[in-house]
C-alpha cells in the first residue's frame, strides 16, 4: 500500500518549551553524570545567518553522526554511553554548540568509505521544511577519497561543508557556519 | 534502523508533491532564509538510514495528557488527537518520538517571545510527547488551541497543533502541523497555503471522528503521519 507523505509546515517561533531537554547539546552521554563516550571529544560551534548576513536566533540544530569507531547508535558493536544524536537552539546572535566526540568513517556507497562527518539539519521559523548538509573535519585524509565531497565538482560549494580548526585541544574545537542563502551559501542535501 | 540497503536512493524525491517550497514569498521570513540554490541529491548511506531509536522509557507515563499541568483543568473544548506514524508502504514506524506543541484556548503560546494581550491559562502548558510502540500509534488528550493573528501582518493562524517527529532515520524526520477540518481561516493562511498542491495540502487537516474521544467528555480527531522511507523494519 502506497502512501503519500504528510507535507512539512515551519516549526515557527514558539517551541522551545517543548522540544528542549538539558543535556540534549552533549552527545558524549546519557546522563549529566554518565560517564562518557569513548574517542576524541570536540566543541562543534557555530552561527547561523540568512541572506541578509543577519544572524538567525531561536532556530533548532540537530545532528546525528557515528561514534567514534564509525558504529551509529543502537548498531552492534555501538558506544553505549554516546547517544549519536544532539539538538540545540541558536542564541541571540545565532550561535549553536555541542559537546561530541569525533565519529568514525562509515561505509558509502559500494565499496567507498565516507571520511567521518555529522549530518546537521536546521529547522526554525521562516524555514517551511529543514535544511540538511554536512560537517567534515578539516585536515582529514580521508576527506579527499570521500563520495559526497568528490560528487560536487565546485570547489567553493564543496568548501563549506568543511569545518574550520578552532583549537587543538584538548578539547578539540571546530566551527561550522551556516549560511542559509546569498554568497558562500552552505551546500544543503536532498535526502 | 530503516533499512540496511544502502546502494541507492530508495525514494527519488522529484516527484513528491507533498513539502513547501522554501521560498513562499506571503510568508515573508522565507524571503531571506531560503537556499537559493538546488538542493544536493545524497545517495542514502548508513548516515541517512539510521537514526535516533526511542523506547517507552524516554518519556514518562502522562506526557501525553496535556490536561493534567495544573490543579484544575484548562479552559477550552477537550479533544483526542490520534493517529500512526507510518511509512510510505503503510508499515507502522515503531520507536518513533512524536512531540506536540499548542496555544491555550485563547490562542496563546506559554513562551516568553509570545507576547499578545491574551491570556495564559494557569492550568494548560501546551506541550506533550509520545513513543510509538509496534502499532505506530500514538494519542493526546488536549484542548482545541484557539487561532491567533500573526504579528504585523494581517492574518490569523488557523487553529493548529505543531508535530515534531523524530526517527528511526534521518530520512523520516518531520516537522509540520496539523489543522482543523472546515476552518475558514485555512484558505487565507500563507503557512498552510505554501503546500502548492491541494491534496498535499490536505492532507494535514485531521479528520473527525465521533467515534473516537470520550462520549460526553471530549471530541476525536484522527491525524496519520506518513514519513519518508519504506519497508523499514
Ligand atoms: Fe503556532
Amino acid at each position: 500500500m502506497a502512501l503519500k507523505r504528510t507535507g512539512s509546515q515551519t516549526l515557527g517561533p514558539f517551541f522551545n518549551y517543548a522540544l528542549r531537554r538539558e543535556g540534549d547539546n552533549d552527545l558524549t552521554r546519557r546522563s549529566p553524570s554518565g560517564p562518557q563516550a569513548d574517542g576524541e571529544i570536540v566543541t562543534l560551534r557555530g552561527r547561523v545567518t540568512d541572506g541578509a548576513s543577519a544572524p538567525c536566533q531561536n532556530v533548532l540544530v540537530e545532528i546525528w553522526q557515528a561514534d567514534a569507531k564509525g558504529h551509529h547508535t543502537d548498531m552492534d558493536d555501538s558506544d553505549a554511553n554516546f547517544t549519536g544524536f544532539g539538538r540545540t537552539l541558536t542564541d541571540d546572535d545565532g550561535w549553536y554548540e555541542f559537546t561530541t566526540v569525533i565519529p568514525g568513517a562509515v561505509p558509502g556507497k559500494g565499496n567507498a568509505w565516507q571520511a567521518p562527518h555529522i549530518s546537521l539539519s536546521l529547522f526554525s521559523s521562516g524555514l517551511l521544511k529543514r535544511v540538511t548538509t554536512r560537517v567534515y573535519f578539516p585536515d582529514e585524509d580521508a576527506n579527499k577519497d570521500d563520495p559526497v565531497l568528490s560528487g560536487i565538482a565546485n570547489e567553493t560549494v564543496r568548501s563549506t561543508l568543511i569545518a574550520r580548526e578552532v583549537a587543538p585541544g584538548p578539547p578539540r574545537s571546530i566551527s561550522f557556519d551556516v549560511i542559509l542563502q546569498g554568497e558562500g551559501e552552505t551546500a544543503f542535501f536532498d535526502l | 534502523m530503516a533499512n540496511t540497503e544502502t546502494e541507492e536512493r530508495q525514494y527519488p524525491a522529484g516527484d513528491d508533491t507533498a513539502d513547501p517550497p522554501y521560498l513562499h514569498a506571503d510568508y515573508r521570513s522565507t524571503v531571506t532564509k531560503s537556499p537559493s540554490r538546488p538542493l544536493i541529491p545524497l545517495d542514502h548511506t548508513v548516515s541517512e538510514l539510521t537514526g535516533p531509536v526511542f523506547d517507552a522509557d524516554t518519556v514518562s507515563v502522562g506526557e501525553n495528557d496535556l490536561l493534567s499541568d495544573g490543579e484544575g483543568l484548562p479552559l477550552g473544548e477537550r479533544i483526542v488527537v490520534t493517529g500512526r506514524v507510518l511509512d510510505e508502504d503503510g508499515k507502522p514506524y515503531a520507536g518513533a518520538l512524536v512531540e506536540m506543541w499548542q496555544a491555550n484556548a485563547s490562542g496563546r503560546y506559554r513562551h516568553n517571545a509570545d507576547g499578545r494581550d491574551a491570556p495564559l491559562d494557569p492550568n494548560f502548558v501546551g506541550a506533550g510527547r509520545y513513543v510509538t510502540g509496534a502499532d505506530g500509534a500514538y494519542s493526546f488528550e488536549t484542548i482545541r488551541p484557539g487561532a491567533y493573528p500573526v504579528p504585523d501582518s494581517g492574518w490569523w493562524r488557523p487553529a493548529h497543533l505543531h508535530f515534531s517527529v523524530t526517527g528511526p532515520s534521518l530520512m523520516a524526520r518531520l516537522v509540520t502541523q496539523m489543522y482543523f477540518p472546515g476552518d475558514p481561516l485555512l484558505e487565507l493562511d500563507a503557512i498552510y497555503m505554501s503546500i502548492e498542491d491541494r491534496a498535499a495540502r490536505e492532507r494535514l487537516i485531521a479528520r473527525f471522528d465521533s467515534d473516537l474521544g470520550v462520549r460526553g467528555v471530549s471530541l476525536g480527531y484522527e491525524f496519520d503521519i506518513v514519513l519518508r522511507g519504506r519497508a523499514n523494519g
